[in-house]
């Protein structure tokens, strides 16, 4: 489905990443693990498409087709979805009317023929979604992610992800700032959705603990240091990984 | 108060608020509005019969054309010897390109004293135009009553039969000065005279049309009463006067709105609106303007409030090329209270200077001004106000907050308030922040689906929320659309 060859990226005019090699198939679940400033995030972000970024070698293909070129709203609707490690605080917008201008843009994708969702199917849709994932539904009419505390803009990411339904999504250290009980309930979240597509997303978390690991089992695990992958590896792995930590590897 | 107790605080303030998702199921009425209604050009070889340019001959002649009082037509005259005088605003944007040679001060696109009765008697293409508008529309759904104006003179007025029976007036002025001669009298350019500024003065000599809105003793009209004023010919002046009495007691909402195609030659809109607040009353006064880039919009709003009343401005600048615009408000009487809520959009090629004005005169008076200014693609927007609280007004309280989001690099925003506080009971505070189109923002929206430009109109929509939610629904609609219009092609 996402595979990444040979890439390299510069911010900045700083080189962050020096080759990086991934295949991620459709359901296969990866960790990206590695210590602050070994490209992880960039990675996350270059394959969002932020224009902060420069792939200066190298390629990304989603379903065999080259991405570089394509704006992060065309990625978007091809199904590739960002966690953000800090959403933004928009003042002015709520919650339900981005989350609507984004389902909106993700149909008129997909069935370009259909007329636009009605705004009342869409609310009723939304709280559905919010109900399942025990999310207070006053969020959804507050300003998206404005005064929104750690723990809620994590969930505000996931109800996004449920609304918007990617084929790959990237937790980028979704784990960072969150207790325990707001990071397994995240974790649910994502647990939730990826049966809700019958094992058929895919998902890069990206984390800087393992601590993540216990609640959702990776397929891969993959160590970026510098810039590049210097490990991967199985379920085992991970396992090892979360007994003795990725600084030893 | 020393300048030093006034504290400047770069903080924006925002609260949460209900917010509407901005589809419904039913199309809004102002949804479809569109560069194209606003730039159509309707035929105007009627101006053939009009001469541009100013000279007592043309002031003699709109008040004979007219037939109005004496009293009016030496008005008119005092008004033209002033504009004569007067010298031009020694602040704000550069006003001696605009020729006022080049100008055509009074043209009738429709011969018709008194306006006409129904839509039906409006001559076609004029009918058309307002339709594309959405003001007849918004005349069945959602206002009490509405006016319209054609080049200089008022087309057509209504109201609700309710509200006349219950002796609300709203008319053309020029109706007004013969029907009700003696109201119009009393109060006619009592708030703003003549020799206030020059361009106070050039509306006195050659004002023409706009609206008379009374609405007596104890009445409260709920729905908002609507005036929409048009240019269409090239060239063209319009200067509109509308007077609103609201007497003690008495609550309304008036909302003005105002367009113009764009010919890339000098337009000169120099309106009047005065406004009387009785004791206990409330009134709303809203407008959305709309000129072309070719209209130096120089227009003066002022009111009066008395005891115990409150005056709330809601103001949309979008339009033209050089806009001076400062709604004031003189708080009389004890208890009064002012609300200025405003936005100012100055794109390519334009220069808004906005802001307010309040006066403190009376006891436990209290102000409060949001102005918010959006620049883009090398657009120049100011805010200017002026607060003053004069030694008999005895715990004033006055809040000003200045927002100004810059869409790119070659824009620019800047704050001029001028305050100043003669009584040491008061409370002043003015905020002022300038921010700039962040790209992470636009980042987060775009990585969810969501396009560039829309994402862009999305933050800019966020940033005037506080201000347009304040608007009624249909307005709110009319407002985004016409902030998304400014939006798109985006250079930013």
């Amino acid at each position: 489905m996402l595979e990444i060859f040979n890439l390299h990226a510069s911010v900045d005019g700083k080189a962050v990443l020096h080759g990086v090699d991934l295949v991620i198939n459709e359901g296969e679940i990866h960790a990206l693990m590695g210590p602050n400033g070994s490209g992880k995030s960039t990675l996350s972000n270059v394959i969002m498409g932020h224009p902060k970024y420069t792939v200066t070698k190298g390629d990304i293909l989603f379903n065999g087709n080259s991405i570089l070129n394509l704006k992060p709203d065309m990625r978007a609707l091809l199904g590739i979805f960002l966690a953000f490690q800090y959403p933004k605080e928009i003042s002015g917008v709520t919650l339900e009317e981005f989350l609507l201008s984004a389902y909106k843009a993700h149909q008129k994708h997909l069935h370009p023929d259909k007329p636009p969702v009605l705004v009342f199917r869409f609310k009723k849709m939304l709280s559905d979604i919010m109900k399942e994932f025990n999310m207070d539904e006053k969020l959804a009419t507050r300003y998206l992610n404005h005064g929104f505390s750690g723990g809620e803009k994590k969930k505000s990411e996931i109800l996004q992800m449920a609304v918007l339904k990617p084929k790959i999504a990237i937790m980028d250290e979704t784990d960072s700032g969150l207790d325990v009980d707001a990071l397994k309930n995240v974790c649910d979240g994502i647990i939730k959705l990826h049966k809700e597509s019958h094992g058929n997303m895919s998902a890069i978390i990206v984390t800087h603990y393992h601590t993540i690991l216990k609640y959702i089992e990776p397929t891969h695990v993959h160590v970026l240091k510098n810039g590049r992958i210097i490990k991967s590896g199985g379920k085992e792995f991970a396992r090892k990984l979360c007994d003795t930590g990725y600084q030893n590897i | 108060m020393s300048p030093s107790e006034v504290r400047f605080i770069n903080i924006m303030k925002t609260s949460m608020h209900k917010s509407r998702v901005a589809c419904k199921p039913n199309k809004p009425i102002f949804s479809g509005l569109s560069r194209d209604v606003f730039d159509h050009k309707n035929k105007s070889d009627y101006i053939k019969k009009f001469r541009k340019g100013l000279n007592r001959e043309l002031v003699e002649y709109i008040s004979k054309d007219k037939n109005e009082p004496d009293w009016m037509l030496a008005l008119r005259l005092r008004s033209f010897d002033y504009f004569n005088t007067l010298p031009l605003p020694e602040f704000g944007p550069e006003l001696y390109s605009l020729k006022f040679d080049e100008i055509c001060f009074f043209a009738k696109a429709a011969d018709k004293k008194g306006g006409f009765k129904t839509w039906e008697d409006v001559p076609k293409e004029i009918k058309y135009t307002f339709e594309r508008l959405g003001i007849p529309e918004a005349e069945r759904k959602v206002l009490a009553g509405v006016g319209a104006q054609y080049e200089s003179e008022a087309i057509y007025h209504s109201i609700e039969k309710e509200l006349s029976d219950k002796g609300v007036i709203f008319t053309d002025l020029d109706i007004a000065l013969h029907k009700y001669a003696e109201l119009v009298k009393k109060y006619f350019m009592k708030c703003v005279p003549p020799n206030d500024h020059k361009f106070a003065a050039l509306h006195g000599a050659v004002w023409s049309g706009g609206t008379f809105l009374y609405i007596p003793k104890g009445v409260k009209v709920e729905k908002p009463l609507q005036s929409y004023f048009r240019m269409n010919a090239m060239n063209m002046g319009q200067f509109e006067h509308t007077l609103i009495i609201i007497e003690d007691g008495a609550e309304g909402h008036y909302i003005e709105g105002c367009s113009a195609p764009k010919y890339g030659s000098h337009a000169l809109h120099a309106g009047c609106v005065e406004i009387f607040v009785g004791k206990n009353a409330k009134f709303r006064y809203s407008s959305v303007e709309n000129w072309s880039r070719d209209t130096y919009n120089l227009n003066t709003k002022r009111a009066i409030i008395e005891e115990n009343s409150v005056i709330e401005w809601v103001g949309g600048n979008m339009g033209s090329g050089v806009m001076m615009l400062y709604p004031c408000s003189i708080l009389k009487g004890d208890g009064s209270k002012a609300d200025h809520l405003g936005i100012a959009f100055a794109n390519e090629g334009q220069i808004q200077h906005t802001g307010a004005k309040v006066f403190h005169i009376g006891k436990n008076t209290s102000s409060h001004v949001v102005m918010k200014s959006i620049s883009k693609g090398g657009g120049i927007s100011v805010y200017r106000g002026l607060l003053h609280v004069a030694k008999t007004a005895e715990n004033a309280i006055a809040q000003v907050e200045c927002d100004a989001l810059i869409l790119d690099h070659i824009s620019a925003s800047d704050t001029i308030p001028d305050i100043k506080v003669d009584n040491e009971t008061a409370t002043v505070n003015h905020e002022a922040r300038v921010g700039r189109l962040n790209e992470e923002d636009i980042f987060y929206l775009t990585s969810r689906g969501i396009p560039e430009d829309q994402a862009e109109a999305m933050i800019v929509n966020g940033f005037i929320n506080p201000v347009v939610r304040e608007l009624p629904l249909e307005y709110a609609v009319e407002m985004n659309r016409l902030i998304e219009m400014e939006m798109e092609n985006s250079v930013g």
